[in-house]
């Protein structure tokens, strides 16, 4: 009897310890293969993502009319110094847009060629994370937005971005800018601020000004996420570059070299 | 007896130091309440007069998340009216000199806003 109970035991023992181990692997393997990678995310035409496509080819290196049409628009001071400088919509060498791309042999004007440059409204951005008050965020149309009443000027966020994409005042913008237009506000002294992609025409059905403005069709504006739009088209149809791809922060800025 | 003397005349004085304001001040002004002017040309505010007047700051506050934060910009009033949330249109459309609105009754109350270090309204401009 006694030997009879202690097999009993140890097969109803075994048993379990069989199915449990079954069940938690049966877990663990549904979970993996229900979780999204981040590079397949679920795209859909009605989740808007807002992207650019920018033709370097095309852009004349004297020319600076998106630029001058962001400032105006946006009450962007210009500071003389440099150091002061307060960028939305920039241009910038070649080496310092795609510093990790391989110059090897170039030819110096193809180095210090003016890229143009702005915020890359990335997908998963480090300002949005590193932010303390919630002032920069996220919105659900992919646009990395500014909620300047929030920013307390700890510049984190400057520290987080890897393109050099935001500015500081360090001084009382409003002296410095040359027509100030009420339809949007200025910034204060010891606030960051970047490019919104013109969110505020966006909503009016405009395009941002920069694309409106550009004599050549440097710029081109669309939703990533519908295969049918213009970006989507031009980067399917030729190798197209995004800065620091390496980084995983998905710019929705998009390069045509 | 001196002590009683330094008692009372010592109570005196700091009565008299104390009271020194109504003795001093002129009584012959009144206060004078702000009085606001409504450009009404332009038809009746977004709400009525008595909720703006007690509530006008908790109003802008939520536009103000409303629009920068969940991008929501359309305000629809208690009586169905549909508004812009703007400050600077919607609300200067009408109080178009923000000196004289905000400010009169802003300043009577020591009450210190920082909406125009940033905001500008298109008087400020011309």
């Amino acid at each position: 009897m006694k030997k009879n109970k202690r097999r009993d035991f140890l097969k109803i023992s075994g048993a379990g310890a069989l199915a449990g181990v079954g069940l938690v692997t049966g877990l663990i393997e549904k979970t993996v293969v229900g979780s999204e990678s981040p590079t397949q995310r679920k795209t859909t035409k009605e989740k808007i993502r807002w992207g650019m496509v920018i033709d370097m080819n095309k852009c004349r290196d004297d020319c600076t009319k998106c630029i001058d049409a962001c400032h105006v628009t946006h009450n962007v001071p210009d500071f003389v110094n440099p150091k002061d400088e307060i960028k939305w919509i920039y241009k910038s060498p070649r080496k310092k847009v795609f510093p990790n791309i391989s110059q090897e042999f170039s030819t110096k004007g193809q180095k210090e060629k003016p890229f143009l440059a702005l915020c890359n409204q990335c997908a998963d951005p480090p300002c949005t994370k590193v932010c303390p008050t919630g002032a920069t965020f996220s919105r659900p149309d992919g646009i990395v937005q500014m909620d300047f009443h929030r920013c307390i000027g700890c510049r984190y966020c400057m520290a987080g971005c890897p393109y050099g994409s935001r500015s500081f005042n360090w001084r009382d913008p409003r002296p410095a800018i040359k027509k100030i237009d009420s339809a949007f506000p200025t910034r204060e002294r010891g606030v960051v601020e970047k490019c919104n992609f013109c969110v505020e025409r966006l909503e009016k059905n405009l395009l941002p000004s920069c694309v409106e403005t550009c004599p050549e069709g440097v710029l081109t504006f669309g939703n990533l996420n519908d295969p049918d739009s213009n970006v989507r088209k031009l980067i399917e149809s030729q190798p197209t570059m995004q800065r620091k791809p390496e980084l995983g922060t998905r710019p929705s800025v998009f390069y045509i070299t | 007896m001196i002590e009683r003397l330094l008692v009372y005349g010592g109570l005196a004085g700091f009565l008299f130091l104390v009271s020194i304001p109504f003795w001093f001040s002129d009584q012959s002004s009144k206060h004078q309440p702000p009085s606001l002017s409504v450009n009404s040309s332009k038809g009746h505010c977004v709400e009525s007069r008595a909720f703006m007047r007690a509530n006008h700051m908790k109003l802008l506050e939520k536009w103000r998340d409303d629009v920068v934060r969940h991008g929501n910009r359309i305000h629809v009033s208690t009586d169905g009216r549909v508004f812009q949330k703007s400050l600077t249109h919607t609300c200067i459309d009408c109080h178009e000199n923000r000196e004289e609105f905000c400010g009169q009754c802003h300043s009577t109350l020591n009450v210190k806003t920082y909406c125009w270090e940033c905001h500008v309204t298109p008087l400020e401009v011309q």
